[in-house]
């Protein structure tokens, strides 16, 4: 027993409370005890006890009265009722007025033990849910967001706004902005952040497969359904469900999801029953979803129906003053989890990455980081642990016209301005090469 | 008259070597001596016919004020099928930190179970009962240590599930055994 859990008794004859009083004592329980509902209500308006234990029939007010007046005093009270003339009336009311359980006297003293162990262990559980729900608050937190530009205060602005809502939101942005990390923050900060977060990564499940996922299927209703399984829009109720890549769904799929999204209800796969849940729905994509219904490969009801609020991220290269936020981030983060004494970054790398483009935007960056770690000398990541060679695209390298002079004058370089070679390795035949050269006004250093 | 023994004060008829080998487990441990005495008073007093069986709260509070005093601790043994109001049957009861307590081997028998009579098994859980009432008149709670004899039994076959004695956690709370 984590702490001493307190019982009230209330019963009107003597010889009742002090069996109850003499049996809990020695159980190690705290007891007290009241000879009426009045004295019992006036000892909770003061006291707080884990479990009441209540005679129904009693002078003055009785038990079940007294069940509901504790009741509006403290929700969460566990009542237990007695009595010596046991009615089923009077069991089903008790119940349906919020009493734990329902007991007739005289009791067999196993059944006594087996009531007062569930209830403590009602209470453990909620004590301990409390505390789990504080600790999955503090972790869920948008500490993960790390941003301080404008960009990203606009997102940040938005996130907070929407949060609250009940509304659908579609969050766009290029692939590794952290389009999951803001539906997270969202959910998170919502009213529905005690209930489920439900990720379903929809371009990773065929048709079928994404059928039976979002609506669960009955035992048999297809080869393999070996038993009944929940959907992912059943284990959202309450909570919120986060469907990525939503782009990626079919037709078919489109036209399902409008119906569940319109009604809430659902049916299972192989099943006929009704079944309906309470989610919010938060989507994400890297496609442009309103030239797609343009195209008419997205239905625009359902585009309509989803894109209630959108929350547009920014790609990283609009984003650069991020950059030394995100990298001290990262490197906190590898070096803790690879148990490594935190390192530094040397000024020309980070100049470097704030000038390279990140076509993989954040999740680019972290890998980067992550393999800098493991491949540097554990001081000081430099220039030479980041693979920003190949890729680095500089801030006077914005045109296709740049970027080809540029790679044609890396390979000349290499090839020690030998023609024939410098042709081969790109590619091309040497009247090609020559022309470049001159288009691009190419000279060998001096 | 000695306020530094157990007085076993049997009501009923009991063979001579049942309680001597009971008393004989309380003494060893208690580490006091045990009396054993035969006590005498009229159970119609204490009989419900509603629910045939006898009341243990006055049962209890009869044995401490007219057998209790003479003894440091003083305790009643019955044959009879004992109740509190609360509860359809008791094994036996003690005052907490007090000076007695009860116990009957009326439901300790497998005869009343519908099987063979085992004496051993019958004095195992009377040493039991008994050590684990005297246990509480000794300020101790219930142990959740599964072999202590301190632990609640609420079915017959809960007490064969544990031993005769305290654990060393219960005996520590109890101080004059660690003199």
């Amino acid at each position: 027993m984590s702490k001493k859990i307190s019982i009230l008794i209330v019963d009107d004859e003597d010889s009742v409370r002090d069996s109850l009083y003499n049996w809990f004592i020695e159980d190690g329980y705290r007891v007290e005890c009241a000879e009426n509902a009045k004295k019992a209500l006036q000892i909770l308006e003061s006291e707080d006890f884990d479990i009441v234990l209540a005679d129904i029939k009693m002078p003055g007010m009785d038990g079940l009265e007294m069940l509901r007046r504790i009741k509006t005093l403290r929700k969460d009270s566990i009542v237990i009722v007695m009595t010596a003339f046991a009615t089923v009336d009077t069991a089903v009311q008790a119940l349906k007025d919020g009493a734990f359980d329902y007991v007739t006297k005289p009791f067999d003293p196993d059944d006594l033990s087996h009531l007062i162990r569930n209830a403590s262990k009602l209470i453990s559980l909620a004590e301990e849910n409390e505390v789990l729900r504080e600790k999955v608050v503090a972790l869920d937190n948008t500490e993960d967001l790390i941003g301080n530009s404008e960009a990203m205060r606009l997102v940040l602005k938005e996130v907070e706004s929407v949060a609250q809502s009940n509304s659908s939101v579609i969050i766009t942005g290029e692939s590794g902005t952290g389009k999951e990390l803001i539906a997270k923050v969202i959910h998170a900060n919502s009213p529905r952040k005690y209930f489920p977060f439900v990720i379903v990564h929809c371009g990773a499940l065929s048709e079928s497969l994404l059928e039976s996922e979002l609506f669960g299927h009955e035992k048999g209703a297809f080869t393999g359904a070996m038993y009944n399984r929940k959907g992912r829009f059943e284990m959202a109720d309450s909570g919120s469900i986060f469907l990525d890549e939503i782009s990626t769904i079919s037709t078919k799929m489109q036209v399902e999801l409008l119906r569940v999204l319109q009604s809430k209800s659902f049916v299972r796969v192989g099943g006929n029953k009704e079944i309906t849940s309470d989610f919010r729905v938060i989507c994400a994509t890297n496609r442009d979803l309103k030239s797609m219904v343009d195209e008419g490969s997205f239905r625009e009801d359902l585009y309509y129906r989803l894109n209630v609020v959108n929350i547009n991220i920014p790609p990283l290269r609009e984003r650069t003053d991020d950059i030394p936020l995100l990298v001290d981030y990262f490197i906190k983060k590898y070096c803790t989890s690879m148990n490594r004494p935190p390192i530094s970054i040397d000024p020309a790398a980070l100049q470097r990455l704030q000038e390279f483009k990140f076509p993989g935007n954040i999740r680019e960056l972290e890998n980067m980081i992550e393999r800098a770690i493991v491949i540097g000398n554990g001081r000081k990541i430099t220039l030479k642990d980041l693979p920003l060679e190949k890729n680095v695209v500089g801030s006077s390298f914005e045109s296709l016209d740049d970027l080809e002079k540029n790679h044609i004058h890396q390979i000349l370089t290499k090839y020690s301005w030998n023609i024939s070679r410098a042709a081969k390795a790109l590619d091309v035949d040497r009247v090609t090469l020559y022309n470049k050269i001159k288009k691009y006004d190419l000279k060998p250093a001096l | 008259m000695s306020l530094q023994d157990i007085a076993l004060v049997s009501f009923g008829y009991f063979e001579n070597e049942f309680l001597e080998k009971v008393a004989g487990e309380i003494s060893r441990d208690f580490q006091f001596q045990v009396r054993i005495k035969e006590g005498h008073m009229d159970l119609s007093e204490f009989y419900d016919p509603a629910r045939r069986q006898y009341n243990g709260n006055s049962l209890l509070k009869e044995v401490d004020s007219r057998f209790g005093g003479d003894s440091l601790k003083t305790f009643g043994l019955f044959n009879v099928d004992l109740f509190i109001p609360i509860l359809t049957y008791i094994f036996g009861q003690a005052f907490l930190n007090g000076r007695s307590g009860i116990a009957s081997v009326y439901r300790l028998s497998n005869e009343r179970y519908g099987m063979k009579l085992d004496e051993k098994l019958l004095l195992d859980r009377t040493v039991k009962e008994v050590v684990h009432e005297l246990g509480h008149t000794f300020g101790l709670l219930h142990c959740h240590n599964p072999s202590c004899v301190m632990r609640s039994s609420t079915y017959v076959e809960d007490i064969d599930q544990k031993n005769t004695g305290l654990c060393s956690a219960c005996r520590s709370k109890i101080d004059f055994l660690n003199l």
